[in-house]
């Protein structure tokens, strides 16, 4: 065996021991425990840049698990889907690392140790969702990262704990009706690998508890995705987080319970039953167009700024859930397939994770919470203003960010799915214009406002005093900002040039979607 | 509302009884854990269950001795020291098979571990490892979820008292 076919399971493991040498060596220096998670989410981040280069030249890798064969044993499988998924979960992962230590040390001074811990946990449970195939071990993995989630959540303690508290009540419900599906498949089947399930049950695709256990794995991971009518956990949760949590929720931790659900629909079961048997897609399609308006409207409507960007999450999920549900219907080349889908958790995983680690600039730097205090910051801090902008223009779409990427081509996959489903490009078109009107004027607030200090003074005789974040909170910060305009035009250059971009079509490929539909 | 049984803590309200009878079934509630450790790859078991076995011998002398004695015997950094030394087992374990077989073998493919001169001899040692390693992080675990329900009021009330920690 090649080194790079250990690594999925390397990964795990040593993100697992960090976690525990974090806790153990935090009591004699608890400036260790970010060195430690630093350096191991940087190594991991490492291994799946060399898994997603073997995957893409290879091909996929299997890993069996103490050497017994699937059906038996546990299997680790990894093909374009997974890579792609694991290299922007630990990228994004790292970068919240990297922000955390000063900010960590300014807002839970007597909680790193704890923090660290748990971040791990929260990576190595997040990392374990997306490498394994083995049905049962993935809910496994779900709530290690849940659980971590609840706790992290609930650190900074008070208001938090209700928030976390709603979060756990509901999310363990979405892993129940989750682990329901998967005990319904068990007892008709006898098997928990995807790919041994996705052999055995066509000939039961008429069954109705093989159905029933669709409906439950739908309904269990929207709710941890925090699709609309079920998002209610997702306000509370991520605006009472520490900042570099909240951006890893809404930036990744949704995302991976979005990529259970592909994995899920496309390994587990085919095209053929979602498109025969439980034609679930168009539903999907109509509730992600309804979360994208609610979701809008609901974030005009609030005050404090992560809030906002909290329901702004709920109505950027309506877009990946949207263009997951055309996915089905689409056969173009470019757009056809999980292709908008996929570039959206990449895009909305940078956009959103520069705005939440902005909102927890303001909050570290001079406690501000709500979108009215932030009156004329722009001159006070300029590079972290800039970056809240830059990446508030890709939300709303302005070319060649990310924002307009993903949007051209969901509206272009709603074209070619056809009929009815040509409404999408209104709500689209709709929610861009809410975007703008929610964005726009925290903006106009940092930019064209006043600050409290310079009334009745003029610009040239007293200069606001810069006064900006430490340089280990800035450089994410800009990082993301910037790469939200880089791989906008990546994603433009790349994908017309090239025909398709290469990940993306082998996972359509993969799932027979796009222009490889029988 | 403390009454005098339940007042663990203090040492009124003891009774002769239980604290004898403890003393007696602890040694072999631990002895039934190992035993339950030892065969789980062979038989009905495991580290799990052992573990939680263990466990419950901590638990029947917080029941009798009360919570204060029972944890200046076994601290709350000992418990963590010892759930990570199972997950270390565990791993280390799992990571000596790549090692030993120079990376042809998985992760956990104990046989290549080269204990004796059989395979499967090497498998089955490896096995028993890989339990005790899950039975005492189970063990300490428990305990550990155990004397943090049981401590919570203690605690809150030497806060109330000594003002915020």
């Amino acid at each position: 065996m090649l080194i790079v076919e250990h690594l999925p399971v390397l990964l795990i493991v040593i993100s697992m021991l960090a976690a525990f040498t974090i806790l153990i060596v935090g009591w004699w220096n608890k400036k260790t425990s970010f060195f430690i998670s630093f350096a191991t989410i940087l190594v991991q981040f490492v291994m799946s840049i060399f898994i997603l280069r073997h995957v893409m030249t290879v091909g996929t890798i299997y890993y069996w698990f103490g050497g017994w064969a699937p059906p038996w044993g546990i299997e680790y499988v990894i093909d374009a889907l997974n890579a792609y998924v694991l290299v922007i979960l630990l990228a994004l992962s790292l970068i919240c690392v990297t922000y955390s230590k000063r900010s960590i040390e300014h807002e839970l001074p007597d909680k790193i140790v704890s923090f660290y811990a748990l971040f791990q946990l929260l990576v190595t449970g997040l990392c374990g969702v997306t490498v394994t195939g083995d049905i049962f071990n993935m809910y496994v993995f779900v709530e290690i990262f849940s659980l971590a989630a609840y706790a992290l959540i609930a650190s900074r303690g008070k208001i938090a704990l209700k928030a976390s508290f709603t979060y756990l009540v509901l999310g363990a419900l979405g892993a129940c009706f989750f682990l329901l599906g998967i005990g319904f498949l068990y007892s008709v089947t006898g098997t928990l690998n995807m790919h041994d399930l996705s052999i055995l049950l066509p000939p039961l695709y008429g069954n109705r508890v093989v159905q029933a256990a669709f409906v439950f794995f739908t309904v269990g991971l929207c709710v941890k995705m925090a699709l609309f009518p079920v998002h209610t956990w997702l306000p509370d949760a991520h605006s009472f987080a520490p900042s570099e949590i909240s951006a890893m929720l809404s930036g990744i931790i949704i995302e991976v319970s979005t990529y259970a659900f592909i994995r899920v629909c496309f390994s587990v079961y085919s095209l053929e039953f979602i498109i025969e048997y439980v034609p679930i897609f168009d539903f999907l399609c109509l509730v992600a167009g309804l979360g994208i308006i609610i979701g809008s409207v609901l974030a005009i409507a609030q005050y404090n700024l992560k809030r906002m960007l909290a329901y702004s999450s709920v109505s950027q999920m309506g877009y990946i859930m949207l263009a997951v549900g055309l996915s089905v219907s689409t056969h173009h080349a470019l757009w056809g397939g999980l292709t908008p889908a996929l570039m959206h958790i990449l895009n909305h995983a940078l956009m959103k994770g520069c705005l939440f680690l902005v909102a927890g600039a303001f909050i570290y730097k001079a406690e501000l919470w709500n979108i009215s205090d932030l009156q004329g910051l722009a001159k006070k801090m300029p590079y972290t203003c800039a970056a809240f902008t830059l990446a508030a223009i890709s939300m709303i779409g302005v070319p060649p960010s990310v924002g307009f990427v993903s949007k051209v081509y969901i509206i272009l996959a709603c074209l070619d799915a056809g009929g009815w489903k040509i409404i999408f490009v209104a709500v689209l078109l709709l929610s861009t214009l809410l975007n703008l009107v929610y964005f726009w004027r925290v903006i106009e607030m940092m930019y064209m406002k006043r600050g409290e200090g310079e009334e009745g003074h003029s610009h040239s005789s007293s200069p606001v005093k810069v006064d900006e974040i430490p340089l280990s909170m800035l450089i994410p910060v800009l990082t993301l900002a910037i790469l939200c305009i880089v791989v906008g035009i990546i994603w433009l250059m790349e994908i017309p040039i090239i025909g398709s971009f290469p990940i993306l079509d082998r996972v359509n490929e993969l799932f027979g979607l796009g222009v490889y539909a029988p | 509302m403390p009454s005098k049984d339940t007042d663990t803590g203090t040492g009124k309200g003891r009774s002769i009884i239980v604290e004898t009878v403890t003393r007696l079934m602890v040694p072999f509630i631990q002895l039934f854990a190992l035993y339950v450790i030892i065969h789980g790859a062979g038989g009905p078991g495991g580290g799990f269950q052992g573990g939680v076995i263990f466990a419950s011998s901590f638990v029947l002398y917080v029941v009798a001795f009360g919570i204060v004695k029972a944890g200046n015997r076994f601290s709350e950094r000992a418990n963590i020291v010892l759930f990570s030394t199972g997950v270390y087992l565990y791993a280390g374990v799992g990571l000596l098979c790549i090692l030993f077989s120079y990376g042809a073998a998985q992760f956990l493919n104990y046989g290549y571990i080269p204990l004796t001169h059989h395979f499967e001899e090497n498998r089955a040692l490896g096995m028993d490892l890989v339990e005790v390693g899950i039975g005492i992080t189970v063990m300490a675990v428990i305990t550990s979820i155990f004397f943090n329900l049981v401590w919570k009021r203690e605690n809150e009330e030497i806060g109330e008292r000594e003002g915020e920690d």
